[in-house]
């Protein structure tokens, strides 16, 4: 009996010209929790479609159980015990709990009825087996996104898998779910069977895994026991590069008017009276839990949310912007949240979604004025550092941090002198996120802008501003600057608001 | 399932209402003879809409189906006279088998394409249409001319009373067949793995593949299913108005795709049920047959037809979103 499950020996994968995977080799043990880490296009996804039989490697050896597989096809690694859970999960929404659980190994068994009881006690068995009570003739579309990914596993683990493959598990999961999760991913190990998380929530993964294994394109860059590394250990495996950062402290001149004044800012119901104030060159933060108020306060300075305040002033003028078109006019900006849904056309150019916030400006008559499009959206392509071929590429095409700089670049194109950012890394990946926060810094220091970042992830707000205010409840609870701005004091105060 | 279910209900509410309504403007409405010619206008488009039910939950949809119905019938018709034949086991096996076939066409562009139903059994009717009256003529087959072992079929009943007027209205024994179509439907989308393939690939496709669904056999399943359905539907329609007309059925998708939405159905696949279906049926042709009874315009019969697939569709549209929030 070998150590390990299963084994790849000096794999390499080749798409076209590109190497996807060049001579590495992975070894997972059974009832191993195991991370694998790399940034976008680092030859995660492939490997794990090589190990799931879906792509077939030029070179290399497969071992199961310490014999050499040959070919492995998508059916014979099922039967081996191999399950992928993806990131959309791969459910039935319109079907029961039961039905997706059983419809899997029904199929597999190659059965022409549907056994209805069978399928109930199956269900019934396997979530017992994980201590998880979920309702077994909801439907799936019904549950939250933790109960989906339960269900998930529990196919998993009906299809008898030895090793669980899990894609980027956490994304949609809340700290909480998390904890669940991982607390289900152990009951699994006690169990015997081997799990590879597929992650670059760094955090997370020094938490759980026993493990590591990081690509760079198409590398094995480090491997070892999960103690031995550290974030900043990880972080530089993964992209290479030292990723100091020192804290933001710009020097502002206290004469100067403030380029957004607020006060006792109100939206019914959720935002209790919130007074703020943005001077150019200055990173303020804002922190604090879902529901705490701070979308909908953003939504209001941005003239999207129907708000009430004693004053609002832009750059010393009393004014409110009641719509977004008076508020892109008055020179804010705001790259809202969940980009792909508020915000970017996919199908469409990166250039077309650049100049889509300024077209009023490059009218000449009935037409749009094509060259001075090209020059703009040409120049902030280059200043976004946008990694596609052209500003004609889809931004479809574009992985989650060059997505995030079309936005970025696209509310820039505007002159925008407030810009408001809501999660700005969200789905971003590390070396993406460093590249962005620069950009945004920049902009800061040099330009003079006036910045308002909403984030969840703490760090990224204490190493970037200047301010940090949290907030709950529709109000400013606390505020932090200077020495006291730390990581722990911040979790610290939001610990206590839960 | 559950879901279903109350699905289902909010329907036979709706029905129930709708009854009491119609019920209340007309006391006709109540009468044996009006409740038997019901029944009896439920069969036909009863059976073409468990053939659309199966193709809306695969998420595609058919508008093809009363070209291949008016197809199979007029064949099937046209060869019998021609051949001087008369039964009724073997027409009605043969216009199946044409509607199988005609099934058989959709189910191979839109598989092998990938192009979206609705054009492709768009292109289909035409075809059908054409090549039906180019090739065949449009002369309609007469009482005088038509089988007379399929008149007999079409004409028996199940039971017969004397209404209030004095004539003797009879329940057709075609509803049987009609129940018959509507329990074996029930248990295959039920009870097979075939049935519930099909709604697995109308929840979503791409894991319907990854599953193990066989995608291809679905798809031909579905379509050729249909046709079948279509097929079969248009010789018993036949059978029962004594006639046989090239050009018939003209205008029915839109009835029979409302009455299938209005039945619980979901536009966007995954969702919908035998019994809702046959309630929808009901309701529709209800509401149709009581605008002919209140002698409103056939014109204005459309505009009701045509709200109520909107209304419909809007009300399920509704349910599918909210329960993705």
């Amino acid at each position: 009996m070998s150590e390990y499950l299963i084994e790849l020996k000096n794999i390499s994968k080749r798409f076209g010209g590109v190497r996807a995977l060049d001579d590495v080799s992975i070894a997972i043990r059974p009832g191993e929790i195991h991370c694998l880490a790399g940034e976008n296009g680092s030859g995660k996804s492939t490997i794990i479609k090589v190990m799931s039989g879906i792509y077939t490697p030029e070179e290399g050896e497969i071992l199961i159980d310490g014999n050499s597989v040959g070919r492995l096809d998508p059916i014979q690694a099922v039967h081996r015990g191999v399950q992928v859970i993806y990131q959309d999960f791969s459910l039935f929404g319109n079907l029961t709990v039961a039905e997706n659980l059983a419809l899997n190994t029904y199929l597999l068994e190659g059965r022409k009825r549907m056994d209805w009881p069978r399928a109930r006690s199956m269900a019934r068995e396997v979530l017992a087996r994980l201590d998880v009570e979920i309702d077994i003739d909801a439907d799936v579309e019904s549950l939250p996104a933790s109960g989906k990914q339960i269900v998930a596993i529990a196919r998993a683990i009906l299809a008898e898998a030895r090793l669980i493959i899990m894609d980027e598990p956490t994304t949609a999961l809340t700290r909480h779910e998390v904890d669940a999760l991982f607390a289900i991913v152990r009951d699994l190990k006690a169990q015997g069977i081997a799990i590879l998380f597929v992650s670059h929530k760094m955090r997370e993964m020094l938490e759980i895994s026993e493990r590591l294994t990081v690509f760079r394109n198409g590398r094995k860059v480090a491997e070892g026991a999960m103690r031995d590394f550290d974030e900043p250990a990880i972080t530089r495996a993964m992209t290479g590069l030292e990723l100091d950062e020192e804290p933001y402290a710009p020097e502002i001149d206290p004469a100067a008017a403030p380029a957004l004044e607020v006060g006792d800012l109100r939206v019914a119901g959720i935002v209790h009276g919130v007074s703020l104030e943005l001077r150019p060159g200055e990173i303020v933060g804002i922190s604090g839990l879902i529901g705490s108020g701070r979308t909908e306060l953003a939504r209001a300075l941005f003239g999207m949310e129907k708000a009430v305040a004693r004053t609002f002033r832009v750059a010393g003028r009393d004014v409110f912007p009641r719509s977004v078109q008076e508020a892109i006019a008055l020179g804010i900006a705001y790259v809202p949240e969940d980009r792909l849904s508020e915000g970017l056309f996919l199908t469409q150019s990166i250039e077309r979604n650049m100049v889509v916030s300024i077209l009023e400006r490059l009218r000449s008559g009935l037409f749009l004025d094509r060259k001075a499009m090209r020059d703009k959206t040409g120049q902030m392509f280059r200043d976004m550092q946008i990694a596609a071929p052209s500003p004609d590429t889809a931004v479809g095409n574009l992985s989650g941090g060059n997505a995030q700089r079309v936005m970025l670049g696209r509310w820039l194109l505007t002159g925008a002198k407030i810009l408001i950012l809501n999660g700005p890394t969200v789905g971003v990946d590390v070396g993406s996120k460093a590249k962005i926060h620069r950009i945004i810094r920049d902009l800061a220091e040099k330009e003079g802008l006036a910045v308002l970042m909403i984030s969840d992830d703490v760090p990224e707000l204490t190493g970037n501003c200047n301010r940090i205010h949290v907030m709950h409840e529709g109000r400013f609870v606390a505020e932090f600057r200077g020495a006291d701005m730390t990581e722990d004091n911040i979790n610290d105060s939001l610990k206590a608001l839960r | 399932m559950r879901s279903l279910q109350s699905t289902e209900a909010v329907i036979a509410a709706v029905l129930v209402v709708v009854m009491l309504l119609i019920g209340l403007i007309n006391p006709a409405f109540w009468g044996v003879d009006n409740l038997f010619s019901l029944a009896r206008a439920n069969v036909v488009i009863g059976i073409m809409a468990l053939g659309v039910l199966l193709i809306m939950i695969s998420g595609g949809i058919d508008v093809s189906f009363p070209a291949i119905s008016a197809a199979a019938l007029y064949i099937t018709v046209r060869t019998m006279v021609a051949l001087d034949y008369d039964g009724v086991v073997l027409p009605f096996i043969a216009a199946s088998v044409i509607g199988v076939l005609l099934g058989t066409f959709n189910a191979f562009i839109i598989e092998r394409f990938r192009m979206i139903p609705l054009i492709v059994t768009l292109g289909t009717a035409s075809i059908v249409r054409g090549l039906v009256l180019g090739l065949l003529g449009t002369s309609i087959v007469n009482i005088n001319k038509m089988p007379k072992e399929l008149i007999a079929f079409g004409k028996q009943d199940l039971v017969s009373v004397t209404a209030q007027n004095g004539a003797t209205v009879g329940l057709t024994a075609m509803v049987l067949v009609y129940i018959g179509v509507a329990v074996v439907m029930h248990i295959v989308l039920r009870h097979t793995m075939m049935g519930r393939s099909v709604y697995a690939y109308g929840g979503d496709p791409e894991s319907a593949r990854r599953a193990g669904v066989n995608t291809r056999r679905t798809i031909y399943f579905v379509y050729c299913t249909a046709g079948l359905l279509a097929g079969f539907a248009g010789l018993l329609h036949a059978s029962m108005i004594w006639q046989a007309n090239p050009r018939d059925f003209i205008g029915l998708e839109l009835d029979v795709i409302a009455a299938v939405v209005l039945g619980g159905a979901s536009i966007f696949g995954g969702r919908g049920s035998v019994l809702g279906t046959m309630i929808g049926v009901f309701t529709l042709v209800m509401i149709k047959n009581s605008l002919i009874l209140m002698k409103v315009d056939t014109t204005w019969q459309r505009v009701v037809v045509g709200v109520i697939i909107i209304a419909a569709t809007a009300i399920t549209a509704w349910r599918d979103r909210k329960k993705l929030v």
